[in-house]
């Protein structure tokens, strides 16, 4: 073997010439800073699931959607917050149901398609008119909007055009989803005559999936930075091209190929080859190694949390409050958080990041105290507590790099308290998420990056389901009523005091599980590369990248 | 003889019938479901029922089977979901044949032309210094997993020396013409394209040949030794016959029948051997495809995938029988 790979070596060693020469070529092409012709290519760690964002919930989509398309709401560059896109502005009534988004004016499709008040209107009516198939593949829309055709649990009632820039959504009722809701890939503005031809909506169920549209495999169009050129599925390339009739700034690089790549070690590797000159989520313990190589890595603001959920209904003992807090006090997450999660990571006191409207300052804290946790547990009567903990393998999140480690160290310090512990483990895909969300597990690790800044979509999230047993609590009923109330507050300050009640409410008297951490997730990109703002949303806008 | 086809033939759709169920079932028994793959965190109860419903998951296994049953005799195997979504799943495998063919040809050429010259050489030059060395080479090729050899080969031919590329099968624009992208280089005389595609088969090949490598030069070694004994060679050699017209007209002419059979098996192992090469270098073959539509329960690929090596393996097993039944008459009366 030592011979062949020797020989193989040699004449490539000889081939050098060559590759060498393209590797020149390839950076000649890039030009200098500022617009240019350069090629950026992004590594993706899995296929887009579709081109049509209305029927995806997957982050790889997502990062190609955001190129290709706008959305009426966007969010400022580097946080959470609304910033105008295709709207210019918005206003509700005074009962919170109605929406009038003034459009901006002289924006056109890459067809050609005008976007105005009519195109808009249809992308609602499209969004909601959706056949069993489209129901079930239309995630976000399905999640956030309650139900299709305009049913009765379906937030969305109408969309009228008034004028050529103005439109007017009619809500069921008040949510605090609206407008930041519209700043989702989901509901990106699509070209109507594009949808048309390629018949956006002709979804079906076939075997184990669904089938796409000739519109969602081919002829994605919206009024983005960039356009959608080809799916390369033989060699795993998408491949967008400047949209030199941009409405805004336009693209600083002339083409943005996105390879994908699903080994972790091969992206680190590609970067480091100048293959490809970026990709996300970088493994924590690559960081330093990135860094030291020069690579720009840029760490996102933590807008994600990651909890232990704890479910009554399995284990009876975790009815008791002074049970579920000692579990909080037994807990050194402050050593958790600097052991074992990147710079930046954070101790979470609530169950949303401090960047969200609704966060508390007041809230009950709850330091790692053992000798408390194992006074609340005699007080309770449970001083031999056994417990099942779950946690997921084969896989690793933004918010929870190695589960296993976290499992480990809550472990370790549980069982100074006394309490026996369990280990239960599924992979993550093979039982993990159907079990939990089942509420099958008594304790278990989950977590959230947010889509939006609102508290709802963190909480609304954790409790709504029967994975954390809240139904089995005296007070769950008023706590779902709780949660419901706020998210219809129409006055944004008012709904920020109720949350934050909420928040401290949650902390002290419910204390329904307990939230862990907010850990930073990165993305990293080669040294040639500058001008990426780095999003606590993952929505990076690649038109601003300079390849040098 | 007829008879003897049509009785094959009837065996083989049986075989088929009985490994459908098999894989029907066991994908169907394993925990979780396309349905949490689809859905990932956000999948509530409610959305999950309504997409097992739509699906058609809520209905009883029986029907699902009937109904996979019927789509598959008209070659529909449903629809990927997660390997490359939306996509029918038949298509999906005829995507990514071509790149697995592809490596695994340039594995076993690169395989055979190393294997056999050097395995011949170790035996000419039997206890010597080469001999040694190619033995501990073979051992090591054996020994060294896969996964760990293609990191390697990347950290010093892509990362460290910049020589050859490290992941996917092409970074030129090309015209696709087969999917073989180094034969559509050739044919469309797009030799930067094929030479580019060459290229990118250069490490991940190094990786999944070193295993038949290893084999054909010990069996090669082996083989030679023993013919080297033989009175013919030294007959031939007290002949005065050069030793070019020795070693090839005696000498691997005879060697070469237990290195041919080896050859054969090998191939069959090269499939196997692609899902971790290609999974490694990115390649998007039907390893590649295999390993992804398992993580991530692609039922509808994984099953087009199983069933056509199957398919493959019963189809070639009775032509093989056709063949000696036509050849030895008393295999069809058996």
């Amino acid at each position: 073997m030592t011979t062949a790979l020797a020989v193989v070596g040699s004449a490539a060693l000889v081939l050098s010439g060559c590759a060498e020469s393209k590797r020149e070529s390839t950076d000649n092409t890039s030009g200098a800073a500022g617009a240019s012709n350069a090629t950026m290519t992004f590594a993706a760690a899995g296929a887009p699931s579709t081109f049509d964002p209305f029927y995806a919930s997957d982050g790889e989509t997502f990062r190609i959607s955001r190129q290709i398309f706008d959305t009426l709401v966007a969010f400022k560059p580097g946080t959470a917050d609304m910033e105008p896109g295709l709207a210019t502005s918005w206003t509700p009534s005074a009962d919170g149901k109605t929406w009038t988004f003034k459009l901006r004016t002289g924006v056109k499709f890459t067809d050609g398609t005008p976007f105005n008040a009519d195109a808009a209107c249809k992308n609602f009516e499209r969004m909601d008119k959706q056949n069993d198939a489209g129901q079930s593949a239309a995630g976000y829309w399905a999640d956030n909007m309650g139900g299709f055709n305009k049913s009765k649990d379906d937030l969305y009632q109408g969309c009228t055009a008034k004028g050529d820039d103005t439109i007017e959504l009619k809500l069921l009722r008040p949510t605090s989803k609206f407008p930041a809701l519209l700043g989702l890939p989901s509901w990106s503005m699509q070209s109507p005559t594009a949808m048309d031809k390629g018949k956006a909506n002709d979804v079906k169920a076939q075997g184990d999936g669904i089938t796409q549209s000739e519109y969602a495999s081919k002829m994605p169009t919206g009024t983005g930075a960039f356009k959608f050129e080809k799916y390369d599925v033989q060699n795993k390339t998408i491949t967008l091209v400047r949209n030199d009739n941009y409405w805004g700034d336009k693209a600083k690089i002339g083409k943005l190929v996105f390879k994908i790549i699903s080994d972790g070690t091969s992206r680190k590797q590609a970067l480091l080859a100048g293959e490809v000159d970026g990709y996300d989520l970088p493994s924590p313990v690559d960081w330093p190694s990135l860094k030291s190589a020069g690579m720009n890595l840029e760490v996102r603001p933590a807008f994600n949390i990651l909890y232990l959920g704890l479910n009554p209904s399995k284990t009876p003992a975790l009815k008791d409050v002074r049970v579920r807090q000692a579990l909080a006090y037994g807990i050194n997450r402050e050593q958790f958080v600097k052991t074992q999660l990147p710079e930046g990571a954070e101790v979470a006191t609530q169950w949303y990041p401090k960047t969200v409207d609704g966060f508390s300052d007041s809230v009950e804290k709850y330091p790692y105290d053992p000798n408390k946790a194992r006074d609340l547990l005699k007080q309770a009567g449970q001083s031999n507590l056994t417990i099942d903990f779950w946690y997921p393998s084969e896989v690793s999140r933004p918010y929870m790099p190695d589960p296993l480690k976290v499992y480990q160290a809550i472990k370790s310090d549980w069982e100074k308290i006394g309490i026996k512990v369990n280990a239960v483990t599924k992979p993550w895909n093979g039982g993990y998420l159907d079990g939990t969300k089942a509420g099958q597990a008594p304790a278990f690790l989950l977590g959230w990056t947010g889509d939006y800044n609102t508290p709802d979509n963190f909480i609304a999230n954790f409790f709504s389901n029967k994975s954390m047993g809240i139904e089995a609590y005296p007070w769950g009923a008023d706590f779902r009523k709780n949660m419901s109330d706020n998210d219809s507050i129409v006055d944004p300050a008012k709904r920020t005091a109720a949350y934050k009640t909420l928040s401290d409410k949650i902390m002290k008297e419910y204390m329904p599980g307990v939230p862990i951490s907010h850990s930073p997730p990165a993305i990293v990109f080669g040294k040639n590369i500058s001008g990426i703002v780095a999003s606590p949303l993952t929505a990076e806008d690649f038109a601003t990248a300079v390849k040098k | 003889m007829l008879r003897y086809i049509a009785r094959r033939v009837i065996q083989m759709i049986g075989v088929m019938f009985a490994l459908s169920l098999l894989i029907f079932c066991w994908l169907r028994l394993l925990p979780g479901g396309t349905v949490s793959a689809m859905l990932g965190e956000r999948a509530t109860p409610e959305r999950a029922a309504q997409l097992r419903k739509t699906l058609g998951l809520d209905q009883p296994l029986p029907v699902q089977y009937w109904t996979f049953l019927k789509n598959a005799a008209q070659g529909q195997f449903g629809v990927s979901s997660q390997v490359q979504p939306g996509t029918d799943a038949m298509q999906v495998f005829l995507n990514r044949l071509p790149a697995t063919m592809e490596l695994a040809a340039f594995a076993i050429i690169l395989a055979l032309i190393t294997a056999i010259p050097l395995g011949y050489l170790a035996a000419k030059r039997r206890g010597g210094f080469f001999d040694t060395l190619g033995i501990l080479g073979s051992l090591v090729g054996v020994a060294v997993p896969v996964f760990f050899l293609a990191i390697m080969l990347r950290q010093y031919f892509s990362v460290e020396w910049h020589l050859l590329p490290l992941t996917g099968r092409q970074s030129v624009e090309a015209t696709r013409v087969t999917g073989f992208f180094v034969f559509d280089g050739l044919i469309t005389r797009e030799f930067d394209a094929a030479w580019d595609a060459l290229k990118h088969l250069i490490l991940p090949a190094i990786a999944l040949a070193t295993i038949p490598f290893a084999i054909i030069f010990r069996i090669t070694r082996a083989a030679v030794l023993d013919v080297l004994d033989e009175d013919f060679v030294r007959t031939a050699e007290a002949k005065g016959l050069t030793n070019n017209v020795i070693r090839r007209r005696h000498v691997l002419r005879n060697a070469m029948l237990p290195v041919v059979t080896t050859i054969g098996l090998q191939v069959g192992g090269l499939l196997t051997g692609a899902v971790l090469t290609e999974t490694v270098f990115s390649i998007p073959g039907l390893g590649d495809a295999m390993k992804v539509g398992f993580e991530n329960k692609d039922y509808s690929v994984v099953q087009v995938l199983i069933v056509m090596a199957a398919l493959t393996y019963v189809v070639v097993n009775l032509l093989v029988d056709i063949a000696y039944a036509y050849i030895d008459p008393r295999v069809r009366i058996r």
